[in-house]
């Protein structure tokens, strides 16, 4: 039975959030600051000849400009905070102006004056495979990560910009939906006999298909004030993260860990573009030392669009093998990456997500990531899986027809079960659940009924009914935990976790106040400023802290259970296993006369000295968090601890969907009349904050699969939907009021408290089972594109070419 | 390249009289700026797309607010919001036709401080035109979005002349569909123009979508009674149910005696810059019984003359889908 541990509460930060007085980065002002405001590219590709910024500094109010040459340099394949010798995208920063206000800041803007060169740019990455196809950087077109050993014999992993090009017969063929044979690759794995799995198929599916980026659009911009007192840098910033950003941010700045203090009490949505320290924040920090005054970097809501990262588009290939039972026995699976300014793709993650969800006996990827000049691209919430996830589940559909195997049979055959393996190293995974999901949610969505429903509704509707597989990578081991019992009795749990929105680093604290039996009201989360003594934590991303940090939680307080024990040992006799913790004190388990309050137990703790109050601690504690025990030595009893709980293998966290659409064949329009998901992360942690999870989650994938996409103009290089609106995102209107949602909750047997992570899976779920519903809508059609916009769907009706044309580019 | 999201530095005018407005419309000419609700405005010049010298806000005349009938049908006031007029017991008993319009403008937000008058003077949404380049709209040489690799989805299908740009106002159709007219003020005295003849596509005008030039005030919308409580029809088809533009819309109105189709007027916008009456529907329908069998042998005539983009094609099968629903409803 447990305390905490699945129970609802309200995360501390929820009232300010709730009445506003909770402060961002950009809400933090302090006396002298000010204003700073970046210049960007107008151009796709080029390089600064010459800044003349001498109008702008002569104006009343404007305190200085800083340039790329003003910071530590950056080479290809790093993203400049500042561009100069390599312009790669509209919208890339050159200089930042500052001013004693933002009009003065704006106004200055207007009267620097940059003379580029231009470089040919290119914004498709087929193009950029063809034979005589413009690069984005001069040097190349492609991402290469691999291992160089050096002369000492020491091997690195290095990443270099290469000019790869395909024979014009591989980009024909890919450009029309077929294997691109004779295409150079920078990943490939397989594993098993992939020509005997296909021979052993009763039938195969050969599809190509096309993700279009999209961009993460924050609500909260990634705006910046930094200030430098007595050597120390004090940063407010905008991130998923809170303790992940201190060694990053430091290393950028040029000074040691104890000097930065990195304070974010909360932030306004990251999705993946905020996990650690981004290049740009080294301009607040830098233009602020070099200013010797506080300075505010505000991030307007078009600049967010360029450098606030977006989602990879990709294009590929894939040939899926089923046997008669319906077994997956062969993949073959080719991507091709549009990495944006900055390279990198998700290949290698969808086609983990494709080993997720078919178990194959063999499988074969290939992948290259090709620069465009378009804007940077990072993780966003689910990264290659959740794309993949929207168009592999109309494939996965023909291929259950194909044997003639119910769609929703086929998933529980061929889904990752706790035996089972993820990504093309086959690697395993702590427990996995997802036939239990699929059989939990067929009964809540009622899908048997539904499924048989007619399809035709007449006036022009037609019925759809999907069901889809959202999956993530759910948890990382080895991060610390910090906890601490006052003399006035209070728990204090140390959370290095940000405060992104999905209030994990909470849930997390949660635990320690599980294992105390601590009440929740007495229980304080210190965090939101490095300056609190934080832990080393996790990035906040990849749906991992809630496995994670319960876990580094968890083995704080056992550390410092133990200690209350050996305190109490010590003091009233016996040994520490003679004594059991509840009504917050320490006491005997044959007497619980003969004890000790923690209050007390606090207090003989800071006269004990030692490991007991943090005076010594574990050396296999990372620096960080060696800082952060320093730094509350001496102020009672201290429990820090690195997380070696003994296991293998990743947490996966799984979401299934189930979807019923009404798609108008005459408007193209999609209503979406029921949804319903069932998670397999674990033990639910916190049930309101699960709903919430499942909620946007959906909410999101809506747009993944129906509305939201990068548009650049390949003319110009030039982006046509920098806005919020232009991007479209789901609104409310957009999305069911009600939908249902359950979980498995089978405690994961690697994690103490039973957790694992949640957060991305729930968009993927939502992405596949809409446009696994869009497909069964229109008699099977496969559109193999995310998104399906309403353009496409009436295309596709009234027989205009948009089925029949080779693959759009990923960026339209 | 800038990107900016304050006002620039420019004087400001708050007149509460009209006649004061139009007196500094005049001297000001073509360096002011008129003002409602804002909501084209402050992109165009926090984007420095547009820059003038002074705003002259419009937003303080009372005498430009609200919704009177009067004795050939209703007034409405330039400055009357669209959440306003969407939600007028007088013009949904009679004119629901431009209440549907109205409650689908934008967003509740939007609508709530957004203008009849502003709607439909609003520019055209082409979003090369409102980067601020130099396309023929903007006084330069060439047209971006009409090339084979531009990005076009949105644009138009007719009546291009040199800019291809498509009209983005929801209440526009409706008000052509009404047989609206608009009440034009400036310091030579008032002119009244028909809806229809309100709005200017590229041919007749590479810069302007109305009549309005330097100095004019849209004071009012009247609407006349002529087809109060007809049959009406209103559809839009944008990508997201709120907050966004129409890929196309379709305004009509009919008189209908024993099911049959005595007179009509049919209108879609987002297809050309002005809203496009379906002259060659109304008159084939004229007679017709009002069903899906006469709205499904002039459907395909609603798109006749459509010269469609690279990746507006889409648009002629709506449409006509439009029209037929219309029809047929």
């Amino acid at each position: 039975m447990t305390t905490h541990i699945g129970h609802d509460f309200t995360p501390p930060c929820v009232p300010g959030k709730v009445t506003g007085e909770i402060k961002y980065a950009e809400d933090y002002k302090r006396e002298g600051m000010v204003f700073a405001r970046i210049l960007t590219s107008p151009l796709p590709a080029g390089r600064v000849v010459n800044i003349d910024a001498s109008e702008a500094l002569r104006m009343d109010g404007v305190v200085g400009i800083i340039t790329a040459d003003d910071l530590p340099p950056v080479a290809p394949p790093g993203n400049p905070a500042l561009a100069s010798e390599y312009v790669t995208y509209v919208g890339q920063p050159i200089l930042a102006v500052a001013a004693t206000s933002e009009e003065i800041a704006e106004s200055a803007l207007d009267r620097i004056r940059v003379d580029f060169e231009r470089r040919d740019f290119v914004t498709d990455p087929l193009e950029s495979l063809t034979p005589g196809g413009k690069n984005c950087y001069p040097d190349g077109n492609v991402l290469v990560r691999s291992n160089r050993t050096g002369e000492d014999g020491v091997t690195t992993r290095v990443a270099e910009i290469q000019d790869i090009k395909w024979p014009q017969s591989a980009v024909d063929a890919i450009r029309a939906g077929q294997e691109p044979v004779g295409g150079e690759f920078t990943t490939e794995w397989a594993f098993g006999d992939l020509d005997a799995g296909f021979a052993e198929a009763a039938a195969i599916v050969e599809e190509p298909f096309v993700t279009i980026g999209y961009p993460h659009h924050s609500l909260e911009a990634r705006t910046g004030m930094a200030y430098w007192e007595n050597g120390k840098c004090y940063f407010h910033g905008s991130s998923q993260s809170q303790s992940a950003n201190n060694a990053g941010l430091a290393r950028m700045l040029g000074i040691d860990l104890a000097d930065l203090v990195f304070i974010n009490e909360a932030t306004g949505g990251g999705f993946g573009s905020k996990i650690g320290p981004y290049p740009f924040m080294a301009i607040t920090g830098y233009f602020s030392r070099i200013l010797n005054r506080p300075v505010q970097l505000r991030i307007t809501r078009e600049q967010e669009f360029y450098i606030g990262s977006a989602r990879s588009g990709m294009q590929g290939w894939i040939k899926i093998g089923v046997k008669e039972d319906g077994k997956v026995s062969a993949v073959d699976l080719v991507i091709v990456n549009d990495g944006g300014a900055t390279g990198g793709g998700s290949g290698n993650s969808s086609a983990q997500h494709v080993t997720v969800a078919y178990q194959p006996e063999t499988m074969r990827y290939r992948g290259i990531s090709v620069y465009t000049n378009t804007t940077p691209r990072g993780a966003q919430r689910g990264p290659g899986q959740n794309e993949m996830a929207a168009v592999l589940a109309p494939m996965t559909d023909k291929a259950a027809r194909a044997v003639g195997v119910d769609r929703v049979a086929f998933r529980r055959l061929n889904g990752l079960r706790s035996d089972g393996f993820q990504g093309g190293n086959q690697s395993p995974v702590t427990s996995s659940f997802i036939a239990e999901a699929l059989d939990q949610g067929a009964r809540m969505f009622d899908y048997a009924a539904k499924d048989a429903q007619p399809k035709d509704l007449g006036n022009s509707k037609v019925r759809g009914v999907g069901v889809g597989l959202g999956y993530h990578g759910a948890g990382g081991r080895g991060y610390d935990g910090l906890v601490r019992i006052t003399p006035d009795g209070r728990l204090h749990v140390h959370s290095g976790v940000g405060n992104l929105g999905t209030y994990s680093y909470a849930g997390t604290s949660r635990v320690a106040a599980e294992v105390l039996q601590m009440p929740w009201d007495n229980t304080d989360i210190q965090r939101g400023r490095s300056d609190r003594h934080l832990p080393h934590s996790s990035g906040q991303g990849g749906s991992n802290t809630i496995f994670t940090h319960s876990r580094a939680n968890y083995v704080a307080s056992m550390d410092l259970l133990n200690k209350l024990k050996e305190i109490a040992a010590m003091d009233l006799g016996g040994s520490a296993d003679d004594y059991e913790i509840g009504g917050e004190r320490v006491y005997r388990s044959d007497d619980s006369a003969t004890g000790m309050t923690y209050a007390q137990a606090a207090q003989r703790a800071i006269q004990l000295g030692g490991r007991f109050s943090g005076e010594e601690y574990p050396d296999d504690l990372n620096d960080l968090t060696k800082l952060a025990v320093q730094g509350v030595a001496g102020t009672g009893l201290v429990g820090s601890a690195r997380d070696n709980i003994p296991g293998q293998g990743q947490p996966p966290g799984n979401v299934v969907g189930f979807c019923e659409i009404e798609l108008d064949k005459d408007t193209g329009k999609i209503e979406i009349l029921d949804y319903a998901s069932v998670a397999d992360c674990g033990t639910v942690v916190h049930p309101k904050n699960f709903d919430n999870s499942m909620r946007g989650g959906m909410v999101w994938g809506v747009g993944l699969t129906n509305l939201e996409r990068h548009v650049y103009d390949p003319q110009n290089g030039l982006p046509a939907n920098t806005g919020i609106y232009q991007s479209k995102p789901p609104t409310n209107m957009d999305v069911p009021v009600d939908t249902q949602h359950g979980a498995v909750n089978i405690p994961d047997p690697q994690n103490p408290m039973g957790g694992r992570g949640i957060g991305e899976p729930t968009q993927g779920a939502m992405a596949a089972a809409l446009a696994s519903a869009i497909s069964d809508a229109l008699e099977g059609h496969l559109f193999n594109s995310a998104p399906t916009t309403t353009d496409m769907i009436i295309d596709h009706l009234a027989g205009n070419d948009y089925s029949t044309k080779s693959l759009k580019t990923n960026t339209f | 390249m800038p990107s900016h999201d304050v006002m620039p530095n420019m004087e400001l005018y708050q007149p509460v009289q009209v006649e004061d407005a139009l007196e500094i419309a005049d001297r000001l000419a073509e360096r002011g700026w008129l003002v409602g609700g804002g909501q084209d405005t402050y992109g165009w010049l926090k984007d420095r797309a547009k820059s003038v010298d002074a705003l002259i806000d419009l937003s303080g005349i009372e005498s430009l607010r609200g919704i009177r009938e009067t004795a050939d049908g209703v007034e409405i006031g330039a400055l009357t919001t669209l959440t306003e007029i969407a939600s007028s017991d007088v013009l949904k008993s009679s004119y629901s036709l431009l209440t549907d319009a109205a409650s689908v403008v934008a967003s509740p937000q939007i609508r709530n401080i957004g203008t009849l008058g502003g709607n439909v003077s609003q520019d055209v949404r082409c979003w090369y035109y409102r980067r601020g380049l130099s396309c023929y709209r903007a006084g330069g040489n060439l047209c971006y979005a009409d090339t084979p690799q531009g990005m076009n989805r949105e644009h138009a299908l007719f009546d291009a002349s040199r800019c291809v740009a498509a009209g983005a106002s929801d209440t526009a159709p409706a008000l052509v569909a009404l047989d609206a007219s608009m009440v034009i003020r400036n310091g030579g005295g008032e002119r009244v123009v028909a809806a229809e003849d309100f709005f200017v596509g590229p041919a007749n005008d590479i810069v302007n979508t109305t009549v309005l030039r330097p100095g004019d005030i849209l004071t009012a919308v009247r609407i006349p009674n002529t087809w109060a409580g007809a049959t009406f029809y209103w559809e839009k088809v944008a990508d997201r149910n709120v907050w966004d533009f129409s890929l196309v819309n379709i305004a009509a109105a009919f008189r209908v005696s024993d099911g049959t189709i005595t007179d009509s007027r049919i209108v879609a916008g987002a297809v050309q810059t002005t809203p496009r009456r379906l002259g060659n529907v109304e008159a084939a329908i004229r007679g017709q019984a009002k069903n899906l069998q006469t709205a499904e042998s002039v459907m395909t005539m609603a798109t006749e003359g459509a010269r469609t983009l690279a990746h507006n094609g889409f648009k002629v099968p709506l449409m006509q889908n439009l029209v037929k629903r219309a029809i047929a409803a």
